[in-house]
């Protein structure tokens, strides 16, 4: 029988597995950013006039930040200026299918790869997937299904021109495009994502995901995510991503919105994989995402759970905005650098109904000359009576090169509100690896033993096929970790 | 007596951070004995016993460790344990986040797995840990709690005599396992103790006080004094040394100097 140890073991002496490349013919964009290159995204995709103006509009307020300067420089991170003009902004596989049935084989056959078989009965019963290769959505499963239960699922792009109503409504009313520097580049460039919408009263009965795949080299992948939860829905939703091992940094920035009604319930999770760059710090992505959710409705909830052990780089801030009375938002991360990983990633929670909850449980983990940044927003505003917040922010250090930093912002207008903040910092030790090893484990086992006991009140957060998913990876990601 | 061995230390000289700590041991230990190494502080006991498990913090100056006829100062600190050494540490850790019933599953399956012998499963696990527990009268909420993770000294101290019991080494060392106990607890670590005893099996106490030897009979006691063994004999050396302290031990040696 396999036991979590030996299945760890054999995982941490694998490399990342996810670090080739697809020999599939695409059309790719000339590298470089104008209206004339989004005016072509938009016409490749059919859209409407209103979205042109959109992501035109997205696009000049961005043009004016890169003329005043004004991408952002505060996070804990450093990496040389990007060069916005020597990225392409649009690939996507020549042949597109129709079907299921005509997806391209080679493209089949890398998700089959990377575990993720688009062949419905093969599938987990429980899981319908949006698979999103460079700048497109190649397939949508068990669409059919969960339409006669009315829930949409599908492209972003597909829900553009089936849904428009539905698009126009929601598009940016979380995530405005003048929000950031990255969220007005996405606005104006997005090619593709995932779109959800459940109805009033439906409890949505798989799991729904989108599993990102970036495949094209100089590309960058801008995808945006929709998911509408009506009153009384809920939905849960996970997403996966990873990307071929190449020496030059490829960049990522995506923006996810979320939109709880009355009673409704959004639980979003996500196990980042990107190729993290070489043990030198070569290569790897910049993973620069803006991911909000707003509860709308009265006790309406939206929950983040995060694995993030991949990037290079990752810059990232899941929040909830809690406007309805009595909702709820949580934020479970852990993060994972090794080897010369930057990651500044937390949370906002924007307490503004009364009564509104918020629990924040933030686990770093610094390995190699991994830095690792926890920053998070607690801001109650005046009027949010009763509002509660507790957050908890623990790092563990491995190694004496790597570094953990919190950032805790606490804003608070509102005298009945109550916050409690916990954080510690821990290492591995000498002796712990010691005892474990006295007692028969291998150091690597014993590094895997504590890390997922660290981690575990987060991993019990995902979905039980992520869990497994989850905490085999960061006996991976940790591996050469040890003396 | 043909029998070999099971530990035997020759002329072992080990050094940290400069300073020798053993001075040259010698030492045989046969299947079925308890020897017991005592001495007063600082006199090197614990040293022996983290360089029989394989600290990697010591510096091996000179001499040779045997354990059951093959070379163990090569061996890493797992190979050790898989094949059957145990040490009950002085100052057990604290795995915070890790339950000390996973991790002693994980313990158990790799040295069952160095046996040739089946794997547990979860449920074959939690029947024999809740056999052992009892014998050692150990509280069963602590199988469920962190490994020592906020358990009092005493309870750390069962926790590790749980431990030996769960994993049957051939050879253990108890590191003052003793120390810090109150008297019914020391019993129950006695008791954990005098179970283990078996022909095919070595016991190594180290231990400052000789009461525990009120409960645990050893074959042979060493005194342990400057990073030598300075005298062995039965029992009965352990009753002089509670008597007329460690003091003699120093005069005698700097006597048998003079003449």
């Amino acid at each position: 029988m396999a036991t979590p140890t030996n299945i760890i073991e054999e995982l941490v002496n694998r490399e990342y597995r996810y670090g080739f490349v697809t020999p599939v013919e695409e059309e790719v964009f000339p590298p470089g950013l104008n209206e004339d290159i989004i005016r072509r995204i938009s016409a490749k995709k059919n859209e409407p006039e209103w979205l042109l103006e959109w992501r035109l509009r997205a696009y000049r307020y961005w043009a004016k930040l890169v003329e005043e300067g004004a991408e952002p420089r505060w996070a804990n991170v450093t990496y040389p200026p990007i060069d916005y003009q020597a990225i392409c902004y649009y690939a996507a596989p020549k042949r597109r299918p129709k079907s299921l049935d005509e997806v391209d084989p080679e493209i089949r056959r890398t998700y089959e790869r990377l575990g993720i078989p688009l062949e419905e009965q093969e599938r987990l019963a429980g899981v319908a997937v949006d698979a999103v290769f460079d700048s497109v959505s190649v397939a949508t499963t068990f669409r059919q299904k969960l339409a006669e239960l009315g829930i949409i699922f599908c492209s972003f792009s597909e829900a553009v021109q089936e849904y428009p109503e539905l698009v126009r409504k929601w598009l940016g009313s979380v995530v405005p495009y003048t929000d950031n520097f990255f969220a007005a580049l996405n606005s104006a460039v997005f090619s593709d994502g995932s779109f959800v919408y459940v109805p009033k009263g439906v409890r949505c009965p798989m799991e729904l995901s989108t599993y990102f795949r970036i495949n094209a080299s100089q590309t960058g992948q801008f995808e945006r995510t929709l998911i509408i939860a009506d009153e009384g829905a809920y939905v849960s939703y996970l997403e996966g991503c990873t990307a071929p091992m190449r020496d030059e940094n490829q960049l990522h920035a995506a923006v996810v919105e979320l939109i709880a009604l009355d009673n409704a319930t959004i639980k979003y999770s996500t196990v980042q994989n990107w190729y993290p760059g070489d043990r030198e710090g070569r290569g790897g992505i910049y993973n620069f995402v803006t991911k909000r959710g707003k509860c709308l409705g009265r006790n309406s909830k939206i929950s983040w759970t995060q694995v993030e052990v991949g990037s290079a780089i990752t810059w990232k801030y899941p929040s909830c905005i809690l406007i309805g009375d009595n909702s709820v938002g949580e934020f479970y991360s852990v993060a994972v650098t090794n080897h010369y990983q930057q990651a500044d990633t937390g949370t906002k929670m924007i307490h503004i109904g009364k009564n509104t909850r918020s629990t924040i449980i933030s686990k770093g983990i610094s390995a190699g000359h991994g830095q690792n940044t926890y920053r998070g927003m607690v801001k109650i505003m005046r009027g949010a009576t009763g509002a509660r917040n507790y957050s908890q922010c623990d790092s563990l250090l491995l190694g004496d090169k790597c570094g953990a930093h919190t950032f805790p912002y606490i804003e608070v207008h509102e005298p009945t509100a109550q916050l409690e903040h916990e954080a510690t910092t821990s290492k591995i030790s000498e002796e712990q690896l010691f005892y474990c090893r006295q007692r028969g484990l291998s150091a690597e086992d014993a590094i895997s033993m504590i890390v997922n006991g660290f981690c575990k009140e987060v991993l019990r957060e995902l979905p039980m096929e992520f869990a497994v998913e989850a905490q085999k990876l960061l006996g991976i990601s940790l591996e050469g970790s040890v003396g | 007596m043909n029998r070999r061995p099971l530990l035997e230390i020759r002329n072992l000289r080990v050094r940290i951070n400069g300073q020798e700590i053993l001075k040259g041991i010698t030492l045989a230990v046969y299947p079925g004995e308890v020897h017991s190494i005592m001495g007063p502080n600082g006199s090197g006991k614990s040293t022996l016993a983290q360089v029989l498990a394989g600290r990697e913090v010591y510096e091996i100056v000179e001499g040779e460790v045997l354990y059951d006829g093959e070379d163990l100062l090569p061996m890493s600190p797992e190979e050790r344990a898989r094949r059957g050494i145990f040490l009950a540490f002085q100052y057990p850790v604290e795995i915070p986040g890790v339950s000390n019933l996973y991790f002693l599953k994980a313990a158990v399956n790799t040295v069952r797995k160095q046996r040739g012998l089946p794997e547990l499963d979860a449920m074959e696990f939690l029947a024999l840990a809740r056999e052992k527990a009892k014998l050692v009268e150990l509280d069963e909420s602590l199988l469920q709690r962190a490994v020592n993770d906020g358990f009092s000294g005493g309870e750390k101290k069962r926790n590790e005599i749980f431990q030996m019991t769960l994993l049957e080494p051939r050879l253990a060392i108890l590191d003052e396992t003793d120390s810090g106990l109150d008297i019914d607890a020391l019993r129950v670590v006695a008791q954990g103790i005098n179970a283990l005893r078996h022909p095919d099996r070595a016991i190594v106490l180290i231990t400052h006080y000789q009461r525990l030897l009120n409960y645990v009979t050893p074959d042979v006691v060493h005194v342990l004094y400057d990073g030598r063994i300075v005298k062995s004999g039965g029992k009965e050396l352990a009753l002089e040394l509670e008597e007329k302290g460690y003091g003699w031990i120093a005069e005698e040696i700097i006597g048998s100097a003079r003449s």
